[in-house]
């Protein structure tokens, strides 16, 4: 492979709208990570990207395929399912994450059934595992958009927010309004799931929303850290499988994601501090201090 | 000036205590060793700021947890809150901080109540109740101290660096800072914790069994550590059960047992007729058919 192949992707109009729906899909879903995974959201996360489905299908059959109108089906559809699910687990007995489960099943299923029987031919593949060289203009904008709310809200809310991840109750009691936070952080949720629909599919986008956080939680100790690392790691893992995916002619959603996995395991693996092979290669003690005491008996 | 309970003369001697007392803190923040600078500070009577609680009672799903306590405690104290589980002491901490609705009754510290009262009063929940692997280093731990007073945008000034510097330097973390707060011992996380409620400026301080599987070392740092903020004036309320310890740690108890049981000095209500009436009954439940213990509150 000459550097002519390298760099063939980048003279390609829609590769070039592809990188560029990458980065801020995967920026955006990167720094969102970090209080997915340390607000311990990932099932609901994956719950909300499947229910995102029968809003699709709604959309297509009643609207027709416009991005905006699919957009906003399913806004609606993992917005109900969101609140359906507090619904059932305040008014009854059944815990959340079991009502949870219950309907994003049901409501996959009434996706899939849905689209099964629209008489607009649609690839139900495109929104199962995403399809971001088919990225268009509009599509853009709204990815676009969807960065342009998710990232100031993050920034602007991040000390209520680690308060209130940090220590619920503790937060509470200094006025922080807990319950109002977790539903911003559901609603911002929805927002950067449906901008990686396109790029990665509605069963792949967990991998963008998890990966680069669970990798980063492994290499630092310090949430703003965390913050920004998750981002540019979200972006560049996004941005290489997709090169990936053109250079080895593979499917460009499942190669972001093993892309954003592989950078996972190196960090499991070799992390410097959590790393579980550097753990065996550094030996025992760490302190400086104590191993010269334990050498000098 | 509400909440202070004396007549002009006293209270003008007061803010002529007021104002050495914080020339003690002064003192201690260019750079004395808080144990030495504690000494200077001890020597004034501690500022006559008090703890009021009325009647208050605390309810879940109906079921009273906390019955009718009413008490006043001068700040400047080490206070232990003695009772056996499920006499409601985590629910009483939880009801100064407004973190459970009252069925009953009010707080009032200074004179003030609601959420101007909320802000001086820090709770430490149980050790069990945080996320020790939570990526944040002791610093950054203590900074979240200066959120409530810096609100949710407002830039972190020299000020609020200092604070946060004195807040360590006082709990004694000058190597620590930058470690992860799991990778300190169970001793050491209590004291981030104090420290992050120093640089809260909180004035009262609600700490949830923390001497809970420390070791001795690590329970007279933390005991040295209580003392010092006593000693700075601050309300320090202790929910405890080693009772052997009370006497030498704490210069106040409270008896809890659902309903307050007695509460003073130490040397006038540590008895123990007090401890068999709080731990060796029932804990009242609220219940009509139970023996009700009567509530033979002494004066502080």
């Amino acid at each position: 492979m000459n550097l002519g192949s390298l760099l063939e992707p980048f003279r390609h109009e829609f590769m070039q709208r592809a990188l560029f729906g990458c980065a801020l899909i995967g920026f955006t879903n990167g720094v969102l990570s970090a209080f997915i995974v340390l607000r311990r959201m990932a099932l609901m996360a994956d719950a909300m990207a499947h229910s995102l489905l029968p809003g699709v299908a709604f959309a297509i059959i009643f609207l027709g395929i416009m991005p905006g109108t699919l957009f906003l089906g399913a806004l609606v559809a993992a917005l109900l399912v969101a609140f359906g699910t507090q619904l059932i687990s305040r008014s009854s007995r059944i815990k959340e994450d079991t009502s949870l489960g219950l309907l994003f099943a049901c409501s996959f299923s009434l996706g899939l059934v849905l689209l099964s029987l629209s008489t607009v031919h649609v690839d139900v593949q495109d929104y199962l595992f995403g399809n971001i060289l088919g990225l268009g203009d509009a599509d853009l904008w709204i990815v676009y958009a969807i960065s342009l709310v998710v990232l100031p809200v993050l920034t602007g809310l991040q000390r209520p927010l680690l308060l209130m991840m940090f220590q619920p109750s503790v937060a509470g009691s200094q006025g922080v309004p807990v319950n109002a936070l977790n539903y911003t952080l559901v609603g911002l949720l929805v927002l950067s799931m449906i901008s990686s629909l396109q790029a990665v599919g509605v069963v792949l986008a967990l991998g963008m929303l998890i990966a680069p956080a669970a990798t980063v939680y492994l290499l630092c100790d310090s949430f703003p850290k965390m913050f920004w690392l998750g981002g540019v790691i979200g972006a560049t893992g996004s941005c290489l499988g997709l090169l990936a995916s053109y250079w080895l002619s593979l499917p460009s959603g499942p190669c972001i994601v093993l892309l954003l996995g592989l950078a996972f395991v190196v960090a499991y693996l070799f992390s410097p501090k959590y790393g579980v092979i550097s753990g065996l290669i550094q030996g025992r003690h760490i302190h400086e201090a104590s191993l010269a005491r334990w050498r000098d008996r | 000036m509400a909440g202070w309970r004396c007549d002009g003369k006293k209270l003008q001697k007061y803010k002529v205590i007021a104002n050495l007392l914080h020339q003690g803190n002064n003192l201690q923040l260019n750079g004395f060793h808080p144990v030495l600078s504690l000494s200077v500070v001890t020597s004034f009577p501690p500022a006559q700021h008090v703890l009021r609680v009325h009647d208050l009672t605390v309810s879940y799903k109906r079921i009273p947890a906390v019955h009718h306590v009413s008490l006043e405690l001068k700040c400047g104290s080490a206070v232990a809150l003695l009772g056996p589980n499920g006499a409601g002491k985590t629910s009483f901490f939880k009801a100064l901080v407004g973190l459970v609705p009252l069925e009953s009754g009010w707080i009032e510290l200074h004179g003030k109540n609601g959420r101007s009262a909320f802000a001086h009063i820090a709770y430490l929940p149980q050790r069990s109740t945080v996320d020790w692997d939570f990526p944040i280093t002791v610093r950054e731990l203590v900074e979240m101290g200066r959120y409530q007073a810096l609100g949710w945008h407002k830039r972190f000034e020299a000020e609020d660096r200092r604070q946060v510097e004195h807040a360590l330097e006082t709990m004694d973390f000058k190597d620590l800072a930058e470690r992860q707060i799991s990778a300190l011992s169970g001793g050491q996380q209590q004291r981030a914790f104090l420290a992050r409620s120093l640089a809260q400026n909180a004035h009262v301080f609600l700490l949830d069994e923390p001497f809970a599987g420390l070791d001795k070392l690590a329970q007279e740092l933390l005991a040295e550590a209580i003392k010092t903020l006593a000693g700075r004036g601050n309300l320090v309320i202790v929910s405890h059960h080693d009772l052997r310890s009370v006497p030498g740690l704490f210069d106040k108890v409270i008896f809890l047992n659902g309903e307050l049981v007695a509460y003073g000095d130490v040397h006038d209500v540590f008895t123990q007729e007090n401890i068999a009436r709080t731990f060796h009954t029932h804990v009242f439940s609220g219940l009509a058919h139970e023996p009700r213990i009567p509530a033979g509150t002494v004066p502080p």
